[in-house]
């Protein structure tokens, strides 16, 4: 059990994932109950072009995967305004415009070595520099959830009564996309391309099968991302498998661990006087 | 002499992309008036309430609302599995009194259960929402509108799906409401409830009438209302309108 814990990197990965897990996993919760699950995967992808400019220019990732977002963003505003596309056709040509122009670039042959890595991540390898931002990253989110919960919980809950409660359900999309980019920028290099979504999805739907309050909810998610996640890092130590695909297959087995808990949750609530129909 | 109008509408046309769902519309809404906006579905009742709330500007005319408005809309399916109790859901009622970054707190929780008991459901307000039964979901959304301190209330349908003894109780709560000088416009389609009631608005696509319901529910108002769709009831019970089911929302 401590083994692993002597070897300076595994501390330095563990310590990586527990950040992350705890950001991904608060954040997830609204993801979840926003319903923005698919606009979470498509950010990742499209961040792609900017991983691989980075990685070719030998320059932090975060510098590339920055302006890769917020390209995205914009591209996904603007196509789903052309008449007779909707939404999800913008974010869909978006997205795999983006990730295309990211493999194109990946494949040239000035392409360095370990495109891999962009696509699976690195959870083993986390630098300095990633260690910073990803405590940045836990400190942003506690702040910013902390501020905009109660107009997340009232907006998620009934959008179309939000006018009338004076609430923007526009600028609370906005924040709370914001805050996924910026999150899925740091996260996308310890987890990769195309897992990091299962660190910001997975926790909070297990969470979801486990509480029917929002604060317990995030409590269990962001425990259930740094558990699993911890516990995908001693699997791909002792089994020697990838980190990353290790972690996303931690956090897959808690979900469906949770998956019998929620019929008897429900069960529970049914049995308690009052509830159905006799006060009406 | 009667108070200024909670709500007044004069001439006033509303629709989605520039064309008109509903137009012609003026009626006054006045302090303890329990107003029913009668048609079929798509004839514009829902837009009006929208027009009411300032989600549409109206293409023509003028909407004036003179007061807070809160609203009871329909529970969707899906958001019953939120994860929020009776009490979170009616202590939202006081974002809009807070500053953005302040969530609920004690004061606002308390509000939350007075109101709650004024609806009769302080025993519930620690069960989730969604698990309640639809009456009970829709006090509870009153409630949040008492906390909200809403003067005027907008209620799209909220006595459908309720049984016998649920629409009672919930109708002897709105005649409360009333009598404390609130206003309420209740979306239904039950035209005996909207003859116990102190206004009508009947809309299909465009005003066909707005009074008092014993001037304004007669026969042509009905069928100009609903088109064919009216059935007599046996026994001298009056007029009904044959269930809606098969039309939807544009």
């Amino acid at each position: 059990m401590l083994e692993p814990l002597q070897e300076e990197f595994m501390r330095r990965a563990i310590a990586e994932m527990v950040l992350l897990g705890l950001a991904g996993g608060a954040i997830g919760c609204w993801v979840v109950l926003y319903e923005f699950s698919y606009a979470a995967e498509s950010l990742a992808h499209s961040i792609f072009p900017g991983l691989v400019v980075a990685s070719m220019a030998g320059v932090p990732l975060l510098v590339g995967a920055a302006p890769a977002v917020l390209v995205a963003a914009v591209a996904i505003a603007l196509v789903g305004r052309v008449p007779g596309l909707g939404r999800e056709v913008g974010v869909a040509v978006v997205v795999t415009t983006m990730f295309g122009l990211g493999v194109l670039l990946a494949l040239s042959p000035d392409a360095p070595p370990g495109i891999q890595e962009l696509l699976f991540g690195d959870i083993l390898g986390p630098t300095d520099a990633d260690l910073i931002a990803a405590a940045a990253l836990v400190a942003v989110t506690v702040v910013a959830l902390r501020l905009l919960h109660a107009r997340l919980l009232a907006t998620g809950f009934d959008r179309a009564s939000a006018a009338a409660l004076g609430l923007s359900p526009a600028l609370v999309d906005a924040a709370l996309l914001a805050l996924l980019a910026g999150a899925i920028v740091v996260a996308v290099q310890g987890l990769g391309n195309l897992l990091v979504v299962a660190a910001f999805v997975g926790p909070a739907a297990t969470a979801r099968n486990l509480s029917d309050r929002i604060g317990p909810m995030i409590a269990i998610a962001a425990a259930t991302a740094v558990v699993a996640g911890v516990g995908g890092l001693y699997l791909s130590y002792y089994a020697g498998t990838a980190g990353g695909a290790s972690v996303a297959l931690a956090i897959l087995a808690a979900y469906l661990l949770s998956l019998p808990v929620r019929p008897l949750l429900a069960r529970r609530a049914a049995s308690r006087p009052g509830v159905e129909a006799t006060i009406g | 002499m009667q108070a200024e109008p909670l709500i007044e509408a004069e001439g006033l046309a509303v629709g989605y992309d520039g064309s008109p769902a509903v137009e012609g519309v003026s009626f006054a809404l006045q302090p303890g008036e329990r107003l029913a906006l009668l048609g079929p579905n798509g004839g514009g009742k829902t837009t009006v309430l929208r027009a009411i709330l300032g989600e549409l500007r109206p293409l023509a005319g003028t909407v004036r609302v003179n007061a807070s408005c809160g609203t009871v809309p329909q529970t969707e399916r899906s958001r019953l599995d939120y994860p929020v109790s009776a009490l979170d859901v009616a202590a939202m009622g006081a974002l809009s009194r807070l500053p953005w970054w302040r969530r609920p707190g004690r004061r606002e929780r308390h509000a939350a259960t007075v109101a709650l008991a004024r609806v009769g459901l302080e025993q519930l307000a620690g069960e989730t929402f969604g698990e309640l039964s639809g009456g009970q979901r829709q006090r509870v959304l009153v409630a949040r509108a008492l906390v909200q301190d809403a003067r005027v209330l907008l209620m799209d349908e909220p006595f459908t799906g309720l049984d016998r003894a649920a629409s009672e109780r919930l109708e002897a709560l709105i005649a409360a409401l009333a009598a404390e000088g609130r206003g309420v416009a209740i979306a239904t389609h039950d035209l005996e409830q909207a003859r116990r009631w102190d206004s009508v608005l009947c809309v299909n696509r465009r005003q066909i009438a707005a009074g008092a319901p014993a001037q304004v529910l007669g026969r042509e108002v009905l069928e100009a209302t609903y088109g064919g769709a009216i059935v007599e009831l046996p026994g001298g019970h009056g007029q009904a309108i044959l269930p809606p089911h098969h039309h939807h929302h544009p």
